[in-house]
């Protein structure tokens, strides 16, 4: 065997594919800080202190006193914290699914929307709305939206399966991701056109919302948590991958089936994201790249890190969306976007600037 | 016991049968180095031995026909580096040379400390040692061919694939590689199956050649039975002259406008 001369304790040691404990730590401060400051914003004044007694208080096994009105605490139970919590659960599986499509696809750019997510669950949503209309079309926006952005990514993918004739076959599956975009959003404006008085509350939903409460976040629980850990447990294969299927496929990885089980639980996490939240943009891109250009490449760390600093992120756009034209509020979507397509534009000169 | 051999090897892509009842034999420790012209098949001969590619005919790695193994069997047998690699800037060169540990984590394992001793190793030995945290955008063209025969390496299998190995390298560091690629072979007794763009460096150090052109071998033996001004002239279109070097090695030479 090649390395039979066992060299003695090697002093070759490797380069950033570990996770390090101080990423973890520092990006759970920083999520924890941001959820605090999303408890504390809003109309009624209350202070920092009494809310982490709050918290404590409602932990099990321990009790404190918080010196919070019932009024207070329930506006704190029933509001803010569930708020806070979908926030942080949708950016977190927005930034992973984004993270995960990036590494299928092994391209910087590629977003949670890419195969026809946001156009699925955006036709369908308008469908709801229009077709079924008042108080039932908005109960049945969640399970609408995230029919629609399954069934997007399926057209797109038997799209791109069919129309494969060489290689792995992800640029074809891209294309058909364009097309079946641009044919849902077609659709889905022809449809919105039959009830022109709808249009706000579609809008409203495209530019995406968190105050959907507990429901909303008991409803998402089991989709998202299957996603995220079948997502964070794929990292390593992920870095396989990520030198080439043919390559991936020479060192005994079945490539083609890796990326369909990370392709299915992006998709999966981007769907119950979108069906409580609507179309956030640019969480999916900016938080991987971020994390990326700090902590390093590898999706071991690329994943996890993902997964807590889009969560971070989406609290603190929330936060941003609530205050700065309180009482009125911001649409989430603007917020992100209107720190991303900037960052989106910056990224697209720096990995230009690597690839030459 | 051949390390590797083929019969009857043919591939289809799109219907177009690109290489056609292809036979091979490598001994335990041979350099096969397979020659032939611009779109002959040399590129699909190794993507089909690695596994890539489905092909018809019979493939033995060690006398074990290759379809009844696993991926990660054959893995471990066979090791593939195809012609541009892709290679992550962002990668570490250990992370990546790390990667060729592959066959031997389970799926959703993670790499223990052999297979990170067995990495530094190699590193060592390819005087890679410093370059361990050193990111792979950061690498000269040498180098990287280099990191791309470590990574074939730490799967520690005894039959290595190279699909041009050589590529825009210049004429110092085509050398090295080769010579590290020998070195490495005569030490582990290697075998070594490698197309090769460059007539003279596949004569030099190979001890069998193949000519495949239109994806049929047309000749195949010794680099002197292979290297002929007939079959170079018949199947390349090129006007050569062939002389023996000062080691025996055939050694060709174009000459200027006879054609």
């Amino acid at each position: 065997m090649i390395t039979r001369s066992s060299p003695p304790r090697p002093a070759v040691t490797g380069g950033g594919a570990r996770l390090r404990p101080l990423w973890v730590a520092g990006a759970l401060v920083l999520l924890a800080g941001c959820m605090v400051a999303g408890l504390l914003a809003g109309a009624a004044e209350i202070s920092p202190w009494a809310v982490v007694l709050q918290l404590y208080d409602w932990l099990p096994l321990v009790s404190a006193d918080s010196g919070l009105a019932p009024v207070e605490q329930g506006l704190l139970q029933e509001l803010r914290l569930p708020r806070v919590l979908l926030a942080a659960v949708v950016g977190g599986l927005l930034a992973l699914a984004g993270a995960g499509y990036q590494g299928v696809f092994r391209n910087p750019l590629a977003d949670p929307y890419l195969l026809g997510a946001a156009a699925g669950a955006g036709l369908t949503v308008t469908m709801a709305i229009v077709f079924v209309g008042g108080d039932a079309g908005s109960a049945a926006v969640p399970a609408a939206a995230f029919a629609g952005a399954i069934g997007g990514v399926f057209l797109a993918y038997a799209l791109g399966h069919t129309a494969r004739r060489s290689g792995d076959g992800t640029a074809t599956l891209v294309l058909a991701g364009v097309a079946v975009t641009s044919f849902l959003t077609a659709i889905q404006t022809f449809v919105q056109q039959l009830k022109v008085e709808e249009l706000q509350r579609i809008y409203s939903w495209i530019l995406g919302d968190v105050g959907g409460g507990w429901d909303d976040l008991s409803l998402i629980a089991p989709y998202a948590l299957l996603a995220a850990t079948t997502m964070l447990l794929h990292g390593r294969m992920l870095d396989v991958l990520s030198v080439g299927d043919d390559e991936a496929v020479s060192l005994g990885v079945r490539a083609g089936r890796v990326r369909i089980v990370v392709l299915l639980a992006a998709s999966l996490a981007t769907a119950a994201a979108v069906a409580v939240s609507g179309l956030i943009a640019f969480v999916g891109i900016v938080v991987p790249h971020v994390v990326r250009r700090l902590a390093g490449g590898s999706y071991r760390i690329v994943l996890p890190l993902s997964l807590v600093g889009g969560a971070a992120f989406l609290v603190l756009a929330d936060l941003v969306a609530r205050t700065v034209l309180a009482p009125a509020e911001l649409p989430i979507g603007v917020v992100t976007a209107f720190v991303g397509a900037p960052f989106f534009v910056f990224v697209l000169r720096v990995t230009r600037r690597v690839e030459t | 016991m051949s390390a590797l051999s083929a019969k009857g090897l043919s591939v289809a892509l799109d219907e177009r049968e690109v290489l056609s009842d292809v036979g091979l034999e490598v001994g335990a420790g041979g350099w096969l180095s397979v020659i032939g012209p611009n779109g002959a098949g040399k590129s699909t001969l190794l993507r089909a031995l690695a596994g890539l590619l489905g092909s018809r005919g019979e493939i033995l790695v060690d006398g074990v026909p290759a379809a009844r193994l696993k991926p990660r069997e054959r893995a471990r047998l066979m090791a593939y580096a195809p012609q541009t690699p892709a290679l992550p800037p962002d990668m570490t060169v250990f992370d990546y040379a790390l990667l060729g540990r592959t066959p031997y984590i389970s799926y959703l394992g993670r790499e223990g400390r052999t297979d990170r001793d067995v990495t530094a190793g190699v590193l060592e030995r390819l005087d890679l040692g410093a370059f361990g945290a050193r990111r792979l955008g950061h690498l000269s063209g040498g180098e990287r061919q280099r990191v791309v025969l470590a990574r074939a390496l730490t799967q520690q299998a005894r039959v290595l694939l190279l699909d041009e190995p050589t590529t825009a390298l210049d004429l110092g560091h085509q050398q090295q590689v080769l010579e590290l690629v020998d070195r490495l072979r005569l030490a582990d007794r290697l075998t070594v199956i490698s197309t090769l763009h460059d007539l003279n460096l596949a004569g030099q150090y190979a001890d069998a050649m193949m000519l495949l052109a239109g994806g049929h071998a047309v000749a195949s033996g010794s680099p002197v039975q292979v290297l002929t001004e007939e079959l170079i002239g018949t199947h390349f279109g090129a006007s050569v002259k062939v002389q023996a070097g000062p080691d025996g090695r055939p050694q060709v030479q174009l000459v200027r406008g006879e054609r």
